[in-house]
C-alpha cells in the first residue's frame, strides 16, 4: 500500500495543511514532511508504478531508476535543509510554497513519461515565483513577473514539443529523445531555458537575487537541477551540449567578477557550475554522465550553503552589496567559517565535494579527446575559485572593515548551514561512502591521484595569486554600486539601445520609433477595447432586433448554401 | 420495479415535485423537499449511468406504448454522461443556494423560485433522456420558460429586459427547432429518433436540407454560439446567483447535447459533416467566437458578465471539437462540455459567495478581496486556471484532446489559434487575480468576511472535482471517448443503420 504512494504527493499534498498550523507544531510538521518523503523513497528502491493510459498514451507516474534515484534523495535533503534555514522567515506563505516547489521537483525527476513531466514542470514554475514575490515591493514583483514569463514560456515550448514529438514517435515515454525531429529540438529548448543556457539564462540572475533571504536557497536547489536531469535523460551524448556547456562555464565568470550584489555573483557562478553538468551530459559517456549527476548533487549542497551564508548576511545586515559589507567575520564568525567550507567545495579543493565530481567531468572530456573543451573547463575552474571561492567570503567577511556590527546568524540558520557543510565534506573526503555507489553507472574513477591533486592545487594557487596581485596593484575591478548589463537588457530596453547606437540623430529617430510604436500598440488596444470594451459594439447588449437579424442572416446563408449545392 | 422505471423517475420526480412546491408554499418545507428531490434525481442519474456502462443502452417505453407509436426514453453513453452532469450540478447548486437566495429573492416568492428551479431541471434532464423528437421540443420549452421566470426573479430591474430578450431569442430558437422537426416529420411520418434515422432520405432531398438549416440555426441560438450569443451575457449577469450557476453549468451544455444528438444520431455524421459541409461553418463561427468573446471578457468590469462572455468563448471550444468530426475532436468537445460545466458552475458559485459578502462583483471594487475571502478567491482562481487550461486542471484535459484532434487532421493553424485564445483567457483571469491578490484591500474588499460554510463547501467540492478530473481522467475522458465512438460508429443508437 505504502509503495503505491507517489513520493511527490507527500510534500505537495502535505503542504495544504501547513497554513492551518502554528508555532512548534508547524515547525515539526514542516520539517517532518521532507523526512517522511525521503523515508518513502528510500523504502521503495528502484521501482515503477502508477501506470495509466491517458489520451491513448501509456503513462508512468513514478519511475525510480539509476538516473533518477539520486535526484529524488537530493531534493528531499535540500528541502529539509532549506526549511530549517527558512524557519525564521516571517512570511507565512514561504513554507507551503517551498514544499509544493520541492515536491514538484521530486515529481518531475520521477516522471516516467513526458506528460507527467510537463505537469510537474508547470507546478515548478508557478510555485517558485511566490518565493520571489514573497519579498514584496515593486522590484521583486517585476522581477517575479519576468521570471514567470520565462518559466511559463519554457512550459509552453515543452507542451508543443511533446505534442509534435508524440505525434511522430507514437509514445510519450520519457527516455532518450534525441535531436532527430523538430519535436526534439523544441523539448531541448524548453529544458534549456530552465537549465539557463547562454542567452536564455537571464531569468536566473535577474530573479534569484530579488527573492527573499531564504527563497534563493530553494530556488538554487530545484529548477535548474530538474532541467539537468531532464537533459541527461533525454539528450545524453548530443554533441551540441558539450559546447553549450563549455560556453556556460566560461562566460559568467566575467560578469561574476564585476558584479556587486553578492547573491547575483552566486547566480552567475551557478550558471558556471551548470555548465560543467551540461558539458558532461553532452559528452555522454558513463564517466561523464556520472560526473554530471554527482556534480548536480554536490552543487545543490555547496551552492545552497553559499546562498544560505549570504542569506544570513542579508537577514542580519539587510544589505548584500560587496561595496557596503566587509569585516563581518568579527560579528558573524561561524557564518564566515561555514561560508568558507562552501567556497572551498565550489572551488574544488581536494577533500571538498566539488573536487570529486568536477574531476569526473573533466576527466571524461580529456578521455574523449575534447582538448579545447578541457582547456575551457580548466579556465572556468580557475575562474570559479576567483569569484566564488575568494570574492564571496572576502568581500562579505573580510576586506576593509565596513563597521557593521550585527549578531551572529540565528541558531536554526547555523544548523542548516552546518548540515550542508558536513554533507559536502563527507562527499569530498569519502566519495565512495554513498555518492559513487549510487550514481547511474559503476564508478571506477579514482579522484585522489597525486597528479590530479597537484594539478588542481596549482590551479587554485595561481588563481589566488592572480587575485592577490590584482588586488595589491589596484587593478582588481572595484566593488561599485552599479548595474551590469546582461543580454536581457536587449529585451528590456530594445528601442533605447537601438536609438543610442545611432547617436544624436538617433534620438530623434528614437522618439519617432517610440511614438509610432506606442501609437500602433495603443491603437490596437483601443480598437479592441472600443469594439469589445464597455459600450463597444461587441460588448453592448445587442437589441433584440440585431440578434434576430443575425439569426435570420445565418439561416438565409445556410439555405442559399444548401440550395446552391 | 423501481430499477426498471428509473428512466421515467429521472424526469418524473422533479416534474411532480414542482407543482407540490406551489401547494406547500412554506419556504422552509419547500426547500427541504427540493433538496431531497435534487439529490434523488442525482442518484437516479448515477444509477442509470452505471447501468449503461455495465449492460449497454437502456430503452424504456413510456406508459408501455412501444415506439414508434409511444414516446421512448433512451439512455446511452452520451445521454447518461449528460444526465450525471445536469443532475449533479442541479443538486450541488441547490445545496449551495439557500444563504445567497435569502439575500436575493423575496421570501414571498421563494416557493415559486424552487418550483421553477425543479421545472427547469426536469426539462433539462428530459431533453437528455428522451428518444423522441417532439418530446425534445416539449422539454426544451419547459426548461426555457422556467428559466425566463428564474432570470426575471433577479433583484435588479435590468433583470426584466434581460429575461425578456432571452424569451424572444429563446422562442425564436425553439420555433426554428420545431419547424425543423415538423419538416422531418413530414418526410418520414415518425418522431422517434432511431426510427427517423433509418427513414430520413439523406440523398439531398430539399425538404430535409431546409429542416437541417432551421435546426442548425435554432440549436446554435439555444447554445449561444457566436454570433447568436447576445441574449446570454445579460441573462447570466442579472439573474440571481443560483440561477447563473445552474444555467451556466447545464443549459448551454444541454443545447450542445441536442446538437450532437441531431447531427450525429439522427442525420448521421456522413450527411451532416460530409455532404452538408456544416463542419466548416461551425468551425469558423466557433473560432471567431473564441476570440471575440474572450476579448470582450477581458474588458468586462462585472465578474458575472465576464464569466458569461467566457462561457460564449468556451461554447466555441465545444463546437470546435464537434466540427472536427473525428473521435478525438468529439471526445474533446464532450469532455469540455462536462469539464466546463463543472468549472463555470464552480466559478459562478464562488462569484455568488463574493456577491453575498461584498455586495458587489464589480472588479474594480474588489481590491484585496483575496485577503479577506481567501478560500472563496482560491476556488475562483483555481477555476480560472481551469478556464485557461493549465495542466493539472480539467480544462487542460479538454484542450489537450482538441489540440490533438486539430493536429491529427493537419490543422496546425487551428492548434495555434487554440493556444492563442488561451492567452486571452489568461488576460481576463489575471485581471481579477491581480485585483484580488496584489492590491491593498480597499473599499468593500476590506469589510467582506469569508463566505458561510454552507456555500463555501459545495463551491470547494466542485472546484476540487475539476482538479481531480485533471489528474484522474478515466471517468470524464473515458466516458466521453466511449460516447464519441458510439456516436460516430452507428448512425443511431441501436437503430439499424
Amino acid at each position: 500500500m505504502m509503495s503505491s504512494i507517489p513520493p511527490a504527493a507527500v510534500m505537495i499534498l502535505g503542504a495544504v495543511l501547513v497554513p492551518l498550523l502554528r508555532g512548534r507544531l508547524r515547525t515539526a510538521y514542516v520539517l517532518a514532511l521532507p523526512l517522511a518523503g525521503l523515508a518513502l523513497v528510500l523504502s521503495m528502491g528502484d521501482t515503477e508504478f502508477g501506470k495509466t493510459t491517458l489520451f491513448g498514451y501509456d503513462m508512468t507516474l513514478v519511475r525510480i531508476d539509476g538516473l533518477s534515484r539520486l535526484f529524488g534523495w537530493l531534493f528531499h535533503i535540500a528541502a529539509f535543509i532549506g526549511l530549517i534555514f527558512a524557519l525564521r522567515s516571517p512570511r507565512n506563505i514561504e513554507h507551503p510554497v517551498a514544499l509544493v516547489y520541492a515536491g514538484a521537483a521530486v515529481g518531475a525527476v520521477q516522471a516516467g513519461d513526458l506528460i507527467t513531466l510537463f505537469v510537474f514542470w508547470e507546478i515548478l514554475a508557478v510555485s517558485s515565483v511566490f518565493l520571489v514575490w514573497a519579498r514584496a515591493g515593486e522590484r521583486a514583483f517585476r522581477a517575479g513577473m519576468r521570471y514567470l514569463v520565462a518559466q511559463v514560456g519554457s512550459g509552453a515550448l515543452l507542451l508543443v514539443g511533446i505534442l509534435v514529438y508524440a505525434d511522430a514517435a507514437g509514445s510519450v515515454s520519457f527516455g532518450d529523445i534525441g535531436l532527430d525531429s523538430p519535436g526534439g529540438w523544441l523539448i531541448m529548448l524548453a529544458f534549456g531555458i530552465k537549465a539557463a543556457f547562454p542567452m536564455l539564462h537571464t531569468w536566473l540572475t535577474d530573479a534569484y537575487p530579488e527573492s527573499t533571504f531564504s527563497g534563493a536557497v530553494f530556488l538554487s536547489a530545484f529548477t535548474t537541477k530538474v532541467a539537468v536531469y531532464a537533459l541527461a535523460r533525454g539528450f545524453a551524448g548530443e554533441d551540441v551540449l558539450v559546447w553549450v556547456g563549455a560556453a556556460m562555464t566560461s562566460f559568467p565568470i566575467f560578469y561574476a567578477v564585476i558584479e556587486n550584489d553578492l547573491r547575483r555573483v552566486l547566480g552567475y557562478s551557478m550558471i558556471n557550475q551548470l555548465g560543467f553538468m551540461v558539458c558532461g551530459i553532452g559528452i555522454g559517456t558513463e564517466l561523464a554522465v556520472n560526473g554530471a549527476v554527482a556534480h548536480a548533487f554536490n552543487d545543490v549542497l555547496f551552492k545552497g550553503l553559499l546562498f544560505m551564508s549570504m542569506g544570513a548576511v542579508l537577514y542580519r545586515t539587510g544589505n548584500i552589496n560587496g561595496s557596503d559589507l566587509g569585516g563581518l567575520y568579527k560579528s558573524m564568525p561561524k557564518t564566515a567559517g561555514l561560508c568558507m567550507v562552501g567556497a572551498a567545495s565550489i572551488s574544488a579543493f581536494p577533500l571538498f565535494s566539488g573536487f570529486v565530481s568536477k574531476s569526473l567531468v573533466m576527466g571524461a572530456a580529456l578521455y574523449e579527446g575534447y582538448d579545447v573543451v578541457w582547456l575551457m573547463l580548466l579556465f572556468a575552474s580557475a575562474g570559479v575559485f576567483h569569484h566564488a571561492g575568494i570574492k564571496i567570503p572576502f568581500f562579505a567577511f573580510f576586506s576593509h572593515d565596513s563597521g557593521i556590527r550585527v549578531k551572529e546568524a540565528p541558531g536554526s540558520m547555523l544548523i542548516a548551514m552546518t548540515v550542508a557543510a558536513v554533507l559536502s565534506m563527507v562527499n569530498g573526503i569519502w566519495p565512495t561512502l554513498f555518492l559513487y555507489p549510487n550514481l547511474p553507472y559503476e564508478v571506477t574513477y579514482q579522484p585522489f591521484t597525486s597528479a590530479h591533486v597537484i594539478s588542481q592545487i596549482q590551479i587554485l594557487f595561481f588563481s589566488a595569486l592572480a587575485f592577490c596581485g590584482l588586488k595589491l596593484t589596484g587593478l582588481y575591478p572595484p566593488e561599485l554600486r552599479s548595474v551590469n548589463l546582461d543580454v536581457d537588457w536587449i529585451v528590456r530596453r530594445p528601442l533605447r539601445r537601438f536609438a543610442l547606437s545611432l547617436g544624436g540623430a538617433g534620438m530623434a529617430l528614437r522618439g519617432l520609433v517610440v511614438r509610432s510604436g506606442m501609437a500602433v500598440t495603443n491603437r490596437v488596444v483601443r480598437t479592441a477595447e472600443r469594439r469589445t470594451g464597455p459600450g463597444g459594439v461587441l460588448e453592448r447588449t445587442w437589441s433584440t432586433s440585431v440578434s434576430v437579424l443575425w439569426a435570420a442572416a445565418l439561416l438565409a446563408f445556410l439555405l442559399i448554401l444548401y440550395f446552391v449545392r | 420495479m423501481i430499477e426498471h422505471n428509473l428512466p421515467a423517475l429521472q424526469v418524473v420526480i422533479p416534474l411532480v415535485a414542482a407543482p407540490l412546491c406551489v401547494v406547500i408554499r412554506n419556504a422552509r418545507a419547500v426547500y427541504g423537499m427540493t433538496f431531497v428531490v435534487a439529490w434523488l434525481t442525482f442518484a437516479c442519474a448515477v444509477a442509470l449511468f452505471i447501468r449503461v456502462a455495465d449492460s449497454g443502452d437502456i430503452v424504456y417505453a413510456m406508459g408501455g406504448w412501444v415506439a414508434p407509436w409511444g414516446i421512448e426514453y433512451r439512455v446511452d453513453q452520451l445521454s447518461g454522461f449528460v444526465l450525471v452532469l445536469v443532475a449533479g450540478m442541479g443538486a450541488v447548486v441547490a445545496t449551495w443556494a439557500p444563504r445567497g437566495l435569502a439575500a436575493e429573492v423575496a421570501p414571498s416568492k421563494r416557493h415559486l423560485f424552487w418550483a421553477l428551479y425543479l421545472l427547469c431541471l426536469s426539462g433539462l434532464l428530459g431533453i437528455a433522456i428522451t428518444g423522441d423528437l417532439f418530446n425534445v421540443f416539449v422539454f426544451l420549452e419547459i426548461s426555457a420558460l422556467s428559466s425566463y421566470g428564474l432570470i426575471a426573479l433577479g433583484g435588479r430591474r435590468k433583470a426584466l429586459p434581460a429575461a425578456f430578450r432571452y424569451l424572444i431569442m429563446g422562442t425564436i430558437g425553439a420555433t426554428f427547432i420545431l419547424i425543423g422537426i415538423g419538416l422531418m416529420y413530414m418526410m418520414t411520418g415518425t418522431l422517434n429518433m432511431a426510427d427517423m434515422a433509418t427513414r430520413l432520405p439523406v440523398d439531398g432531398h430539399r425538404t430535409v436540407l431546409v429542416a437541417f438549416a432551421f435546426l442548425t440555426v435554432g440549436i446554435s441560438l439555444k447554445a449561444a454560439l457566436f454570433p447568436l450569443h447576445a441574449w446570454l451575457p445579460d441573462a447570466y449577469a442579472y439573474a440571481p446567483s443560483t440561477v447563473s450557476a445552474l444555467l451556466a453549468a447545464t443549459a448551454t451544455k444541454v443545447s450542445v447535447y441536442i446538437l450532437l444528438r441531431f447531427f450525429l444520431s439522427v442525420f448521421g455524421a456522413d450527411f451532416a459533416f460530409g455532404g452538408m459541409g456544416v463542419g466548416q461553418i461551425l468551425m469558423v463561427l466557433a473560432v471567431v467566437g473564441m476570440f471575440v468573446a474572450s476579448a470582450a471578457a477581458i474588458f468586462q468590469g462585472n465578474l458575472k458578465r465576464m464569466l458569461a462572455y467566457s462561457s460564449v468563448a468556451q461554447i466555441g471550444y465545444m463546437v470546435l471539437g464537434i466540427s472536427l468530426a473525428s473521435t478525438a475532436g468529439l471526445t474533446g468537445g464532450i469532455v469540455h462540455l462536462f469539464n466546463h460545466g463543472l468549472i463555470k458552475g464552480g466559478m459562478f458559485m464562488a462569484t455568488g459567495c463574493i456577491l453575498l459578502r461584498a455586495g458587489s462583483v464589480e472588479r474594480d471594487e474588489l481590491a484585496g478581496i483575496g485577503k479577506t475571502m481567501p478560500w472563496t478567491m482560491m476556488a475562483w482562481t483555481l477555476g480560472g486556471l481551469g478556464l485557461i487550461g493549465v495542466p493539472g486542471t480539467a480544462g487542460f484535459v479538454s484542450k489537450w484532446y482538441l489540440l490533438q484532434a486539430a493536429l491529427e487532421q493537419g490543422h496546425v493553424w487551428l492548434a495555434v489559434l487554440l493556444l492563442l485564445s488561451s492567452l486571452l483567457a489568461v488576460a481576463y483571469v489575471w485581471r481579477v487575480v491581480e485585483q484580488a491578490y496584489f492590491k491593498k484591500p480597499a473599499g468593500i474588499g476590506v469589510g467582506a468576511r469569508e463566505a458561510p460554510l454552507s456555500m463555501l463547501l459545495p463551491t470547494l467540492v466542485v472546484i476540487g472535482l475539476t482538479l481531480f478530473f485533471g489528474f484522474w481522467t478515466d471517468f470524464p475522458a473515458g466516458a466521453a471517448g466511449a460516447a464519441a465512438e458510439s456516436l460516430l460508429g452507428g448512425a443511431l443508437m441501436g437503430g439499424t443503420s
